[in-house]
């Protein structure tokens, strides 16, 4: 082997290298520059304060990130409440009854629509979903609202999460062998009972994960939901009511913290919470996938 | 077979059915309220000139500043995605070809960074800004972007290299070519479909994301000449135009929604095309 | 209509089912005229076949000409890919498969199936031999049980399992499944097996096992099997049907047929196979 030959291989596999341990290196390097930044508040405060406390006084220095968690979760379980079922009987639908064309033409669309981004579904949650709550759904129910809501905030979270769930939960059903449902059926059951007992059984650990992960996704969304939440530091049980979760709380006042001490570094604590509960939910349900995967 | 059995099975066939039109249905008035919306607001002018004066008061002007930067912000993460994300992928699929269980935990981990919020890397991005000594600018929006986007670059590139035959690898070895000879020369010519369909899902993600360049790289009414300057971008400008209390500044929105969405519907159509003819010369 | 009166379940012990000689000599199936096709193309031409009772019939053929479709047109099991368009008659006891619509479970399971991997369903040993018997909505616990060990015991599984009954049924060997899956289709008491390649994953002694309950089974029941391998046919064929690009080349008996082919897309096979 020539000299050059020999140069350019080690240069390369040098390039190589580098390029992946510093993709390996991204989740650390988040993890301890959150960290670093929010160490100023997490030094000056309990950490059951900071996340139990209902008390959100930046200027009086006191950053109880409850009402945030508690908007944060309210919109994401009620999105969750809102898509999954119906994200798991339309993939039951496509991949089982419905007529092949349908998938075929289907699949490239939810593909592409997982694409379109969260600030166009911010853009037809304020055209739609705000004017359709304030003008149809409040008025049943004898309460006044804006419109902008948590209820709001869950509905554009749940079309959000529709194209992502779907997509996961069709690639489950159809890794199912097919020698697998042949047996449930040659053996006399009929059609449904056939999803019920090899579909849904087998691709339990599957449905579970794409439900996982659709609920880190609607978690972690911002600009979507920023944009119909309200945004009001409240902690309300009516889903009428305006809320303010985590992801809106950084979005909305960065530009502003500067001025306040420890406010910067609350919002870094923010963020952190966020990184945390998101990559521990995606550990554990990527981990399932990756087992299934290989049986 | 018992009546009950017939009636349970229609009940869930019709739920099923119910549930998957009005998944279709929802999705597609969607589209239509934004496109509808926005093709009204939609004009030469507004694609095609920079805000004017008064602007953000429904004055003349338009959001080329946003579309431009976007496409700006977006290339130039793409390529900094580029530069780290190809040669980590072929190391994955090339040096470590023995070592499954690396392998999967290394695709387990960059699986679970695609999870990760976007609005975490902006506040880890700002974090990194502020270390460096940046401010709100062009360059720093292009690092964050590049951090959000080169795991998903990576996977779903590597996706396609993984399905290349061990034996293609070992036919190159026994030529007598070096290891990064045939990483470059074999396996990533084999993977070229797969690099495409992941240089345009990087970028198409790069275009889209709204919350990572919130306060990475600012916002403008000009066009960016050099890195260092502020650049705005199409979801920013969406947004910021969203809340405007002004109808005609708010129309103008409208109309950047659709542009985007268009650039985006544009670029996964072209992904799959391009996927599909650049598979051809692929051995099997 | 037809019915599983559940009375009969009593009787499972001896499998002896009373036919009248004049039932013996019609086919069990007719295939008449059946056309499976895709966008692509046919898969099956115009297929015309009779299978008589209580006979060994192998189907054999180069990959790719059909056999699998159509062992599986037999009890249906096409409607699964949706891309197969499925025209002509398929009669099971003079009823046309492809025309029933809620007695299709009740007409599948006259058909036992035997896939060509081993596919236990995601539940416990017992559970899979159960499953039919709980899907024909059988309910008492002692006959269960009773079929359970019975079916067991048929395809020499029950001293290899008996102590472990509910753990999961893919823990077993690919051999041992093999036989479990026969005994789960044995369980609802079917009068047809449909058989593809069911040895074509299996080491050399399960494959002795799995044949050896063919030659008991037929006795009471017809076995349709697809297969490649031209000696397994030679042992246990009563009728060949060889089939060539979705077509039925020959049939008849397997001394005719294997020893004096007489056209030359057999010969060759022959040839080539040995």
């Amino acid at each position: 082997m020539n000299r050059i030959r020999r140069i350019t291989d080690i240069l390369v596999n040098v390039w190589m290298r580098a390029g992946l341990y510093l993709l390996l290196a991204i989740p650390v390097l988040i993890g301890v520059g959150l960290y670093w930044k929010a160490a100023p508040i997490i030094g000056g405060h309990s950490l059951s304060d900071l996340l139990f406390s209902r008390q959100w006084f930046p200027m009086k220095g006191e950053f109880g990130f409850m009402p945030f968690i508690y908007s944060s979760a309210y919109v994401t379980v009620l999105a969750f409440i809102l898509s999954a079922p119906l994200c798991l009987f339309a993939a039951i639908y496509l991949t089982q009854f419905g007529k092949h064309r349908l998938l075929q033409v289907m699949l490239p669309v939810i593909d592409i629509l997982a694409g379109i981004p969260s600030v166009v579904y911010g853009v037809w949650g304020v055209l739609v979903i705000v004017p359709a709550v304030a003008k149809y759904v409040v008025p049943l129910f004898g309460v006044v609202s804006s419109g902008y809501s948590l209820l709001a905030g869950g509905v554009v979270l749940a079309v959000m999460c529709i194209p992502y769930m779907l997509n996961m939960l069709i690639e489950v059903f159809q890794t199912i062998p097919v020698g697998m449902k042949e047996a449930s059926l040659s053996l006399g059951a009929t059609h449904w009972e056939m999803v019920k007992h090899v579909i849904i059984r087998k691709g339990f650990p599957g449905i579970l994960s794409a439900f996982g992960l659709g609920i880190a996704k609607a978690f972690g969304e911002t600009i979507a939901v920023l944009m119909v939440v309200g945004n009001t530091l409240d902690i309300s049980v009516s889903p009428f009511s305006p809320g303010y979760p985590l992801p809106a709380l950084i979005a909305n006042n960065y530009g502003e913290m500067m001025s306040i001490p420890d406010y910067d570094s609350a919002l870094m604590f923010a963020a952190l919470l966020l990184f945390v509960i998101i990559l521990v939910i995606n550990l554990f349900f990527r981990y399932f996938i990756h087992k299934t995967e290989k049986i | 077979m018992r009546t009950w059995k017939v009636w349970e099975q229609r009940l869930v066939k019709g739920i099923s059915f119910l549930a998957a039109y009005s998944v279709i249905f929802i999705l597609l008035f969607l589209l239509f309220v934004v496109f509808s919306k926005g093709l009204k607001a939609l004009s030469w002018g507004t694609v095609f000139s920079l805000p004017k004066g008064g602007y953000y008061f429904g004055g003349e002007g338009g959001i080329l500043n946003a579309i431009v930067g976007s496409f700006y912000l977006s290339v130039g993460a793409t390529v900094l995605a580029v530069i780290i994300g190809v040669p980590a992928a072929l190391f994955i699929n090339v040096q470590l070809i023995r070592l499954k269980r690396t392998q999967n935990t290394i695709r387990y981990l960059l699986d679970a960074l695609w999870g990760i919020p976007s609005i975490v890397y902006g506040a880890f991005g700002f974090a990194l800004m502020l270390l460096l000594g940046l401010h709100a600018s062009l360059l720093a929006g292009i690092i964050t972007v590049a951090l959000l986007i080169t795991p998903i670059l990576v996977r779903a590139f590597d996706e396609v290299l993984k399905t290349i035959p061990v034996e293609l690898q070992e036919a190159s070895f026994s030529l007598g070519s070096t290891k990064t000879e045939t990483a470059l020369r074999v396996i990533f010519k084999q993977g070229l479909a797969g690099f495409i369909t992941a240089l345009l899902l990087a970028f198409g993600r790069g275009i889209g994301d709204a919350a990572s360049v919130l306060f990475t790289a600012g916002y403008t009414d000009n066009i960016p000449v050099t890195l260092d300057e502020p650049v705005a971008t199409l979801p920013l400008s969406i947004f910021f135009q969203l809340s405007s209390p002004i109808e005609e500044v708010r129309e103008r929105a409208y109309a950047a929604a659709v542009v985007l969405t268009f650039f985006i519907l544009l670029i996964s159509v072209s992904a799959r095309f391009l996927s599909k003819r650049y598979a051809k010369n692929i051995i099997k | 209509m037809i019915t599983y009166p559940v009375f009969s379940y009593q009787k499972a012990k001896k499998p002896q089912r009373m036919v009248n000689h004049q039932e013996k000599q019609t086919p069990i199936i007719e295939v008449k005229g059946l056309n499976v096709r895709t966008r692509e193309g046919e898969i099956l031409k115009n297929i015309n076949l009779q299978i008589p009772r209580n006979k060994i019939v192998v189907l054999l053929g180069p990959s790719g000409c059909g056999k699998t479709t159509l062992l599986k047109s037999l009890n249906r099991l096409t409607d699964l890919h949706k891309e197969l368009q499925v025209s002509g008659e398929v009669l099971i006891d003079g009823v046309d498969i492809l025309k029933v619509s809620r007695d299709l479970p009740i007409m599948r399971q006259k058909m036992g199936l035997l896939s060509q991997r081993p596919f236990p369903l995601p539940v416990s040993i017992y559970r899979n031999v159960a499953y039919g018997l709980k899907l024909k909505g059988i309910r008492s616990k002692d006959l269960i049980a009773h079929s359970v060990e019975s079916n067991l015991k048929r395809v020499g599984l029950w001293d290899e399992v008996k102590n472990r009954l509910n753990s999961p049924a893919n823990s077993l060997s690919i051999g041992q499944q093999q036989r479990l899956c026969l005994a789960r289709g044995l369980a609802v008491k079917p009068a047809i097996i449909l058989a593809d390649e069911p040895t074509s994953a299996l080491d050399p002694i399960s494959t002795k096992i799995i044949e050896n309950l063919f030659k008991e089974l037929k006795e009471h029941y017809t076995i349709i099997l697809v297969t490649h391998v031209l000696r397994q046919a030679v042992r246990l064929a009563d009728h060949v049907v060889f089939m060539y690009y979705g077509d039925i080349i020959e049939q008849g008996h397997p001394d005719d047929i294997l020893k004096r082919p007489q056209t030359e897309v057999l010969k060759k096979y022959l040839v080539d196979g040995n």
